[in-house]
């Protein structure tokens, strides 16, 4: 790590309408970057909450994740990207 | 797709594109979906997208969606979809893969559509090696009725209709359909797989996309059982019940690969090109044919003949009745011939009715015969009191029973079995008795009646004997009958 | 055209391809066999599919898959596969699957006998199946007409996009008479509305399933509306000697052969005798009935079984002249002197018109 300010190789963005709430995406996410949020959403739900910060990109919240569009995961474009198959 | 964006970024992981945008057949929030949160039917059908997407076959797939939570399936794909009546879906998915065979055809079951109601519909489309892939999600219970006893439900647990929890002396043990389908020849594929966490989640996505993958490499059958977990009606939230699959469910469920003919399996040879629209009647044998010499305006036959023939199985009864009416149409004539059927043809007696007319024919059955061909004694007597009066009886016997005697009716009583035999052979019993019958019925043609024998009786020594035995037939009523005719 | 002597039930499969049909789905049972065993013959000859399914319940879903498929695709049974049966053809009404259903009837109920009866009236005409539907029904007396009659049941089901039903009792499924062919095939086409597993196809969805209360009444009324048209548009029947028939004759199937051997009797004796001989039975020629009894004195309505259309007609009679009914079951016939004796009865009862004998007329032409 150092002090300078570098991107996160993922970004993760919650649709608040599809989300349940049920947790699975907090309790799958292997850096621990998503909560649950205090609110509740339009249908009385407390959605799934990034935390802003330390997504990786891995996609196992987006695979746990039972709504099809509930979440999206952005991985950040670098030179380096090892692609694993 | 969400409208958001990072100008360094790419989506990694987003709504894959075999779902719709908008979930228009629903109708109301169609902005999600109708599961529970944290429903295992949603990761199982996160799954099926991404594999349909990964392989690029969203305009081949056809996803037949059953009768249980997954009813809807059919709001979220967009793929071809079809709905089915509870257990039935491996059967629609058979007819329809058959249709055609180029679709990747999907069946999506619950434990109660596949493992209770449909056992037989999945063992036999398993057992065909139907190419079709069907995803088996196993919760353990009837969720969308509210909580029944399922096939899968582990002992001692409770469910609506187990209230004191289900007993292997009640409700026997939980049915393991892919232990069960793994003794099966066919099948090429059956894996069983959970959602219990990351890592079998990550494997269950991988055996979901192999059962697609083999299907669209034409292998055969393949089925993924996927253990899932039902936060509604397991009363456990989201994670515990998560949990609970990989830490109770999978003790009576053992995760693993069943059988894997992936590597050996050959793909299925395609379809023979079907023949062109004009070959159909040959191939039917139903195509027009020239009109035979013979046939082209026979003298005016005048004839409303009835006959009834009956007599033991393999005595060749119905054959008679047949060559009879063959030759009547042959003639030009109209005809019907209807014989007594069922078991009756294999353990006995057999009969038929033929009517041979010169005026269309209104009903074909024969109450009152003009002429009965009794073969044996048993049929003398059955339907002897029939003939009409002033009508004939051909019996096949020594001596005609003297009780059987009807003043009013004609009679030519000789053992047509032993005359055949004497001849070649006493098969043809039943062609020197025709021979009988065409002298009463003398207005058919003998040109006729040779090319009935030739369109039915298949080898030339069985034409050549049942010729000879049709003559005899003739010169014996002429014998013995030739006064009363 | 030639004419070739074959049974009724292998005059169905043969007339079926002719017609389009591709797809055979079925299980066997006496004494609808031997159109199962023609189809296995011929359907894969044709490119066809034919499939002996494991049950009749997995056959008619079978079929349900084939037509959704777009494919023209038939299925034979008799009464206890056809109540098997009637689950699927409930969801392919209410999903307007097109395909055609023959029942060769036998003796019931249960596993009955393998005599021939017309005890399935019921189950198939008035619908089997749970629901608001109908399915059309044609009911063939000869050989020829099983042949003809299974032509255009596949044209009636796509027109309606409905099951239809060929109902025959076993002595017209197993009597051989002359049967001719069309020579021209209809080319199998999948319609517009069918899951192909094609990029066209892929928007297309087949269900019996409407949750809103309004959207599955909306979709109810449209299938009354169509079994409304199929009774303006597709009503059959046969009319002998009924239309100065004081005593109308009804009977259909093997009933009508027999009804039009009295008829022939009675008219010979003098009698003004007819038959009216329902081809379609859905939609049931209830206003052909209904002007017979403008000159008709009585109905006698003869039916192998306890009496089952019987019920359409005095509906369609409505009470306008006494309907009477004779039967045989168990796999027996009526007979012509049981259905003369209540001619004749009738005739003295309701001093009907002395009419010409036959030999009168002839004699009188002469």
């Amino acid at each position: 790590m150092t002090t300078e300010q570098k991107n996160d190789r993922g970004k993760l963005v919650v649709n608040d309408s599809e989300c349940k709430g049920c947790g699975l995406c907090v309790e799958a996410c292997p850096v621990k970057c998503i909560g649950i949020s205090d609110q509740l959403n339009h249908f009385g739900y407390k959605t799934a909450q990034y935390e802003g910060a330390r997504c990786t990109g891995c996609g196992i919240c987006f695979m746990v994740c039972p709504e099809p569009g509930a979440l999206t995961v952005w991985r950040l474009v670098t030179h380096h990207e090892v692609v694993v198959a | 797709m969400s409208s958001v964006s990072f100008p360094e970024y790419e989506v990694a992981f987003g709504r894959p594109d075999s779902y719709y945008e908008k979930y228009e057949r629903k109708n109301e929030l169609s902005h999600a979906t109708h599961y529970c949160p944290g429903c295992g039917h949603g990761t199982a059908h996160k799954m099926l997208a991404e594999a349909i997407d990964g392989l690029a076959i969203k305009d081949r797939t056809v996803l037949i969606s059953p009768v249980g939570c997954s009813v809807f399936a059919y709001y979220y794909f967009d793929v071809g979809n079809v709905q089915a009546a509870h257990g039935r879906a491996p059967a629609v998915a058979t007819a329809m893969k058959r249709s055609h065979p180029g679709s990747i055809v999907i069946s999506y079951q619950g434990d109660g559509d596949l493992a209770a109601i449909g056992m037989a519909e999945i063992i036999h489309a398993a057992n065909r090696g139907e190419s079709i892939t069907v995803i088996f999600i196993n919760n353990g219970i009837y969720s969308m009725t509210g909580g029944q006893v399922a096939p899968t439900t582990l002992i001692g647990m409770k469910s609506m209709t187990t209230p004191h929890g289900r007993s292997v002396e009640n409700e026997g043990y939980p049915l393991h359909i892919c232990e069960l389908l793994a003794t099966l020849e066919a099948p090429v594929y059956i894996e069983r797989v959970g959602l219990g966490d990351n890592k079998q989640i990550a494997q269950a996505t991988k055996a979901v996309r192999k059962a697609i993958d083999n299907q669209v490499k034409g292998l055969g059958f393949s089925i993924v059982e996927i253990l899932s977990p039902c936060p509604t009606i397991w009363k456990m939230n989201a994670v515990d019940s998560q949990h609970w699959v990989r830490d109770v469910m999978e003790k009576t469920f053992p995760l693993g690969v069943f059988c894997d003919k992936t590597k050996e399996a050959q793909p299925h040879a395609p379809h023979p090109a079907a023949p062109a629209l004009t070959e159909l009647p040959k191939i039917l044998g139903i195509e027009d044919e020239p009109e035979l010499e013979h046939a082209t305006k026979p003298r005016k036959i005048d004839i409303d003949l009835h006959v009834r023939v009956a007599g033991f199985g393999g005595q060749g009864v119905l054959l008679l009745g047949e060559i009879l009416a063959q030759a009547g149409l042959d003639a030009g004539l109209h005809v019907s011939w209807l014989p007594s059927y069922g078991p009756e043809m294999r353990s006995g007696t057999s009969n038929c009715h033929v009517r041979v007319s010169s005026e269309s024919i209104d009903s074909p059955l024969v109450t009152l015969p003009d002429v009965l061909v009794a073969m044996n004694e048993p049929s003398l007597r059955k339907f002897d009191d029939s003939v009409r009066p002033g009508g004939w009886v051909l019996y096949n016997g020594d001596e005609f029973p003297a009780d059987c005697y009807r003043p009013d009716v004609k009679v030519l009583a000789l053992p047509f079995t032993k005359v055949a035999h004497e001849i070649g052979d006493a098969r043809a019993a039943n062609m020197v008795m025709l021979g009988a019958l065409l002298e009463i019925a003398e207005d058919l043609p003998q040109d006729a009646i040779d090319q009935a024998l030739r369109q039915l009786v298949k080898t030339p020594k069985w034409v050549e004997l049942d010729t000879r035995a049709l003559l005899r037939g003739r010169e014996l009523f002429r014998e013995k009958c030739a006064v009363e005719v | 055209m030639t004419k070739r002597l074959m049974k009724g039930n292998e005059a169905v499969v043969r007339a079926a391809i002719m017609a389009g049909c591709r797809g055979f789905y079925g299980y066997p049972i006496t004494p609808a066999s031997e159109i199962t065993e023609s189809a296995a013959e011929l359907m894969p000859a044709a490119g066809g599919v034919f499939l002996q399914a494991e049950s009749e319940v997995a056959a008619i879903n079978m079929l349900y898959g084939a037509s959704s498929a777009g494919i023209r695709c038939m299925t034979s049974s008799s009464g206890p596969g056809i109540s098997l049966m009637q689950e699927g053809i409930s969801y392919m009404a209410g999903a307007e699957l097109p395909c055609v259903i023959a029942d060769i009837t036998r003796g019931g109920p249960g596993l009955g006998n393998l005599g021939s009866e017309q005890s399935d009236y019921h189950q198939v005409v008035k619908g089997g199946g749970n629901g608001s539907y109908k399915t059309i029904v044609l009911a063939p007396h000869s050989a020829q007409e099983m042949a003809d009659l299974t032509a255009l049941a596949f044209e009636l089901a796509d027109k309606y996009r409905n099951p239809v039903f060929l109902l025959a009792d076993g002595f017209i499924g197993q009597m051989m008479e002359p049967v001719e062919f069309p020579q021209i095939a209809v080319a199998p086409k999948v319609p517009d509305w069918a899951v192909a597993g094609t990029k066209e196809s892929r928007g297309n969805l087949i269900t019996s399933l409407h949750m809103d209360i309004n959207e599955l009444e909306q979709h109810l009324i449209k299938l009354q509306a169509k079994y409304a048209q199929a009774e303006r548009e597709d009503v059959m029947s046969e009319s002998y000697f009924a239309d100065d028939a004081e005593i109308v004759l009804v009977g259909y199937g093997i009933m009508g052969r027999i009804l039009k051997a009295v008829t022939v009797e009675a008219r010979e004796m003098g009698l003004p005798v007819g038959l009216l001989r329902p081809i379609t039975l859905f939609p049931f020629p209830k206003l052909e009935i209904a002007r017979l009894t403008k000159k008709a004195k009585a109905f006698i309505v003869v039916e192998m079984s306890n009496g089952q259309m019987v019920e359409d007609v005095r509906l369609a009679v409505n009470g306008a002249r006494p309907v009477e009914f004779v039967n045989r079951m168990g796999g027996n016939v009526p007979t012509h002197e049981q259905v003369m004796e209540v001619v004749n009865r009738l005739a003295r009862e309701l001093n009907v018109t002395r009419i010409q004998t036959t030999e009168e007329a002839r004699l009188a032409h002469v």
